[in-house]
Formats: structure tokens, C-alpha cells, sequence
């Protein structure tokens, strides 16, 4: 199938500063594209670029099989939530819902029909009536979604629209946009800078930094095997342990050594490690470091660690130990009997292991 | 138990009350002061010559008289002409109404394009319609005598309406787009999207959010051009003068007795359209200063 957005080697300047640099994306029908990065690496200058309300330096963006990198935004076939929503403060929420529909001459049954569509969809029908300074931030989130849906586009864009809601609300609001995109089968392309919320909606994901992107894949892809040091640290809560160590090949595989404070060095043995450089960075989540005798398998290596820190968060605990020279989370069951000062028997799982250079941060393995 | 209720609610009001009287008394006294050059305006407008100069100035008059407003109005003489305020009046109101419905409206415009459509070299603009606002009026007059003889416009009331759009522009603006800047810039790209295009999202987004700030500058730019006398003494001829033009030559071109009960009548039928435009539009004066100042 063709790609319903094509973006080819896109660049954004503005004067001298590159802000987006040879981006490549595509994504076929029915993709929830999230475009992740810290603030300020040009997601939602990317988003504006995808919407055409910034123009672009060099490259082409096709949506729908259709060259629009020089078209209007009106003319794209998008729909855009924004982080403030920006609804229309002096229009009732069923003016500000039909607003597109009327600039662009859709006759008033047409219109009426669609605005009913959408209220029931999104539950706001005893709304309608209201200004949106009467409403709350939830609600005023649906209606700018309403106002989205409405058009029924080829490509929804949302710029961090649950950024401006409390944390419960954020949750709700974030499951209510993957059942819309599941019902709907609609192509989204999500802007946010929080990785949880890029885990749970993606169907791809875009790591930006600096206006260069990191990796794109699958969410799993991304969180399972990072491709640099940037996006281990960057995808994940608690982050990825990122400990720096050596590698020495021996008969059956390598020899990770480890190094620790006033102590003999931590080995490992990993029996599937391609050919590694001396120095490496070795990176673990903190959910394949064990409890030993919680984790089995051929891969799984103990060994005897000093807990520093016990982090009890309801349904898992976290201990920090300290491994070459790094604070080293552990994430273990509720139940554990680790206690701070004293030593644990930790299960690494290296099967789950990534290992990086420390100068370029490329994935090794 | 009786002396520990008693005594502080018996030691609290006197004082309380003594601060307000006070207060009060001396909030009257500043009302006074200021009221006084207006009641000394109205009472003698009211009084006859012959009283004027047989009585005090601050008395109250014997007879109320309006033989002074009708001639002030209708019959005061201004130089050769003896048509009182009248027609100079409706020259103002002529000359005010258009003036101040262009400027607000062009500034309207200004200000949208300057807060909310950042083009290239919209913040040099800016600072130069800005700069426009502080050139005083002296430095213009010559050159702009020019133009309006180039235009064809000397002397009229047409001419003197474009001295005062132009001339207002800068304030306009100003309000404007201190007004605007404060407005989400993701509503015009919501627009955008939504279709809408410069004229539209104006119109129908932001012409709907501005009503406090037409206020402020219909107010501004009202006061301003109706009050003017330097451009109305300026740029207009016998026939076209403004209203404080003619008040001027009533007051000063009268031969042998001072008139000052027509004088007095003449002076407030000059200032009372500004009056009224404060006291119907006054309280948005305020809200629409606050407004605009301090939600950004």
C-alpha cells in the first residue's frame, strides 16, 4: 500500500540555525505515528511542517500519494489539536465544531448532521451550547478533538494535546485517543515529549534529538533494542542502567567485567555478545536485573550486589546499587526482603542486553 | 466576662468611623477643588451680563437665563460671520465621526497583521509607526501642508479627516496590537487549518474579541481629534473650521464688552460630546486598559 504520509528528506531552517535535518518518514493508513524528543529537538516544528504552517527548507512531504510540500493548510486534508486547544473563545462549542465546515460552504443539514455525529462520539452533546471559557480542561479537550474528527481527514495531527491536563485526566484522555484511533482507523501522527505516552499510542515511533532523528521502529523495537545511547536513556521509567565496562573475548563467549567500588570487579559471561570492543557501555533495563532465583534461563547471571537505596512503589521495588561507577536500578518484586547496606544476590538477564560505544553511543550489538 | 466582650468592639468603631469621616472629608474637598472651574462655567453661562458684572463669580445666579447657550449656539460671531457654534459644530462631528471610524479600523487591521502574521521585518514596522506616535505635531505641519496641496485637499474636511487618520494610525495601532499580541498565536493556525483565511480568522475570530479595545481606542482617538486645534487652525479655511477653531474665535475676536456668559456656554457646548463619550463608554475605558496590559 502506499504510504498515506511520505515525508523525503526534509530540512527547516530558520536563518542560519537548522532546526530539522534530512528527516525520512513514511507511514501507511491506519499508522499512529508519535514524533518523541526532548524539548526543543523540533518535534512540533516537524508537525507544522506536516501541517503546512511552516513552510520547509528542502525536501518534499506527499500526503495521500499527493505532492503537498508547497500546498496551503487548508488545502492538505489534515485536522490539527493543539497543546491550548486553541478554540475560538467568542464561538459556542458547536460554532467552534463547525467552524471549518462553514468557511468551507458545507450546507447547514450536512453540518448539523456531522456536529451530532461527533457530540455523541465524544459524549459532549449537552455542551454544545456552551463558550469554552465555561468549560473544563477535559472537556475542552474533547471539543478540540471534535473539532478534528469532524472533518474526517486522511491525516489527524495532534501537537502534546494532554499536556495542559493534571495526571489522572491525562491517563483517561490518553486511552479515550488509542480507542478513537482504534475505531476510527484513522492515520495519527502524535507530537509529545513524554515517552509513556509514545509507548502506549504508537504503532511507530520517531526519536528526535537536536533536529536529527534517532531511530524509528515499532515501540518494541525501540524500547528493546535503542539504537544509541540517546534513546536507551531517553525511552523508559526509571531509565535503562547504562554501566560502563570491559569486554575480553574468552573460549565460550565474553567476559563483561564490571567494575566496583572496594571491591573485586562484577563478571558476567555472555555467550551470544558479537565481537565488542575493549571499553563498552553495557545497558540493562531495570526490569532484567532480578532478584536471583526470579528469573531462569541460560542468559541469566548472579552475583552478589551491595543495595544502597530500597525504593518500595506499591506494585514493584526498586533497589540502586552501584555498579562501575553508576547508580544501577534493580526493579524487584513487592515482596522483597533486600535491605539498604546490605548484599542481594542480583539475576542479570543479558539476553535482554544492549551494548554501545561510549565515544559514538551507536548500538553495538 | 461583660468587660472582656465590651471592650474592643466599644474602642473599634469610633476610631474606625473617625478614619472614614476623614476620608471622606477629604475625598470631598479634592471633588470640590475640581468641580469648582465647572460650577463657576455653568453658573455664569447662566446669568445675564448685567449680573456678571454687578455679582461675584462664584454665586449662584439670580435668574437663570439661556439667552446665552442660544447665542453661543446660533448667534455668537466669529470675525464677519455671526452664526454662533453651530455649523463648526456639525464640521467636528463631520470630521470626528469618519476620522476616528478610519483609524480604528486600519489599526485594527495593523495590529493583527503585526501581533499575529510575522513577516519579515513586522517588529521594524512596528517600531517605526511607534516612533510615529512620539513626532510632535509642529514638526509635521509644513510638510503635510504640502501634501494636502499636492492632494488637492487643502482646506477641507476631507483633508483634514485623512491628517488625523494619519496621525492616529500610530496610537491605533499600538492598542491594537498590544491587545492582539496577547492572543494565542495557535488560534490563527487553528483557523488556518480549519480553512479560514486573513480576512475570515479577522473577522470572525478576532473582530468577536475585541470590543474593549475598540472602546479604548474609539474613546482615545475621539478625545484626540475633536479636542485638536493646531491641525483645525492649520489646514482648514472660513467654512471648514472645527468647533475649538470657532470657540477660539468667538472668545477672541469679540469687539468692546467680553461676553463671558457666551464664552462660558460656548466653551461646554465644545467639550460636551467628548463628556458624553466618557461617560457611555467609560467604564469599558478601564476595563479595556487592563485588558489589554495584563493578561499577557
Amino acid at each position: 500500500m502506499a504510504p498515506i504520509l511520505d515525508i523525503k528528506n526534509l530540512y527547516k531552517n530558520y536563518g542560519p540555525v537548522e532546526i530539522l535535518k534530512d528527516i525520512n518518514v513514511a507511514i501507511e493508513p491506519g499508522d499512529f505515528l508519535v514524533l518523541v524528543g526532548p524539548s526543543g529537538c523540533g518535534k512540533s516544528t516537524l508537525l507544522n511542517c506536516i501541517a503546512g504552517l511552516e513552510p520547509i527548507t528542502d525536501g518534499t512531504i506527499h500526503i495521500g500519494g499527493r505532492d503537498m510540500t508547497h500546498v496551503s493548510p487548508k488545502d492538505r486534508d489534515i485536522a490539527m489539536v493543539f497543546q491550548s486547544y486553541a478554540l475560538y473563545p467568542t464561538m459556542s462549542v458547536a460554532k467552534n465544531i463547525t467552524f471549518g465546515m462553514k468557511v468551507r460552504g458545507v450546507d447547514a443539514a450536512t453540518q448539523e448532521r456531522k456536529l451530532q455525529e461527533v457530540a455523541g462520539q465524544l459524549q459532549i452533546e449537552q455542551l454544545l451550547h456552551r463558550r469554552p471559557g465555561q468549560l473544563s480542561g477535559g472537556q475542552r479537550q474533547r471539543v478540540a478533538m471534535g473539532r478534528a474528527l469532524v472533518r474526517d481527514p486522511k491525516l489527524f495531527l495532534f501537537d502534546e494535546p494532554l499536556s495542559n491536563l493534571d495526571a489522572k485526566l491525562r491517563v483517561e484522555m490518553r486511552t479515550e485517543i488509542k480507542k478513537l484511533h482504534q475505531n476510527l482507523g484513522a492515520t495519527m501522527v502524535y507530537v509529545t515529549h513524554d515517552q509513556i505516552e509514545a509507548m502506549t499510542l504508537a504503532t511507530k515511533i520517531v526519536v528526535l534529538k537536536g533536529g536529527i532523528v534517532q531511530q524509528i521502529g515499532s515501540p518494541a523495537e525501540i524500547y528493546n533494542r535503542p539504537a544509541n545511547l540517546f534513546v536507551a536513556d531517553f525511552m523508559g521509567s526509571p531509565a535503562m542502567n547504562l554501566i560502563p565496562a570491559r569486554a575480553k573475548p574468552n573460549g565460550t563467549g565474553t567476559q563483561i567485567e564490571i567494575s566496583r567500588d572496594g571491591e573485586a570487579p562484577l563478571v558476567l559471561t555472555d555467550t551470544q555478545a558479537p565481537d565488542l570492543p575493549e571499553d563498552v557501555i553495557l545497558g540493562l533495563r531495570p526490569e532484567d536485573i532480578a532478584e536471583a532465583g526470579f528469573r531462569a534461563g541460560e542468559s541469566v547471571q548472579k552475583a552478589e550486589c551491595l543495595i544502597e537505596m530500597v525504593e518500595p512503589a506499591g506494585a514493584d521495588t526498586f533497589v540502586v546499587s552501584h555498579l562501575g561507577g553508576k547508580q544501577v536500578t534493580a526493579r524487584l518484586h513487592a515482596e522483597t526482603s533486600a535491605q539498604s547496606g546490605k548484599t542481594l544476590p542480583l539475576a542479570f538477564d543479558l539476553s535482554k542486553v544492549s551494548y554501545f560505544a561510549p565515544e559514538s553511543g551507536d548500538r553495538l550489538n | 466576662m461583660t468587660d472582656l466582650v465590651i471592650n474592643p468592639t466599644q474602642s473599634r468603631p469610633w476610631g474606625k468611623i473617625l478614619l472614614r469621616a476623614l476620608l471622606f472629608a477629604l475625598l470631598g474637598l479634592f471633588a470640590l477643588f475640581y468641580l469648582m472651574p465647572l460650577f463657576v462655567m455653568v453658573t455664569t453661562s447662566l446669568k445675564s451680563l448685567e449680573e456678571i458684572r454687578t455679582g461675584s463669580l462664584i454665586a449662584f445666579p439670580r435668574e437663570i437665563t439661556f439667552e446665552a447657550w442660544r447665542t453661543a449656539w446660533s448667534g455668537a460671531c466669529t470675525g464677519i460671520q455671526c452664526e454662533g457654534l453651530r455649523p463648526y459644530f456639525w464640521n467636528s462631528v463631520v470630521l470626528a465621526i469618519p476620522a476616528v471610524l478610519i483609524s480604528t479600523v486600519v489599526g485594527a487591521l495593523n495590529g493583527y497583521v503585526i501581533a499575529q502574521w510575522r513577516f519579515r521585518g513586522a517588529n521594524l514596522i512596528f517600531s517605526l509607526l511607534l516612533f510615529g506616535c512620539f513626532i510632535p505635531f509642529q514638526v509635521v505641519l509644513l510638510p503635510m501642508a504640502r501634501m494636502l496641496g499636492l492632494m488637492g485637499l487643502a482646506g477641507t474636511i476631507p483633508g483634514l479627516i485623512f491628517v488625523h487618520v494619519i496621525y492616529g494610525i500610530g496610537f491605533t495601532t499600538l492598542f491594537f496590537r498590544n491587545y492582539y499580541v496577547t492572543i494565542p498565536q495557535e488560534l490563527v493556525k487553528a483557523a488556518k487549518v480549519d480553512g479560514a483565511g486573513f480576512f475570515r480568522i479577522f473577522w470572525s475570530i478576532f473582530l468577536p474579541l475585541s470590543l474593549p479595545i475598540i472602546v479604548v481606542t474609539v474613546i482615545w482617538q475621539f478625545t484626540q481629534i475633536w479636542n485638536d486645534f493646531l491641525f483645525g487652525v492649520s489646514f482648514s479655511q472660513a467654512g471648514t473650521q472645527p468647533v475649538t477653531v470657532a470657540l477660539n474665535n468667538i472668545v477672541n475676536s469679540t469687539t468692546g464688552v467680553k461676553e463671558y456668559n457666551v464664552d462660558m456656554a460656548a466653551a461646554i457646548i465644545a467639550a460636551l460630546p467628548t463628556l458624553l463619550v466618557y461617560v457611555v463608554a467609560g467604564k469599558y475605558f478601564i476595563r479595556g486598559l487592563t485588558a489589554g496590559s495584563v493578561k499577557g
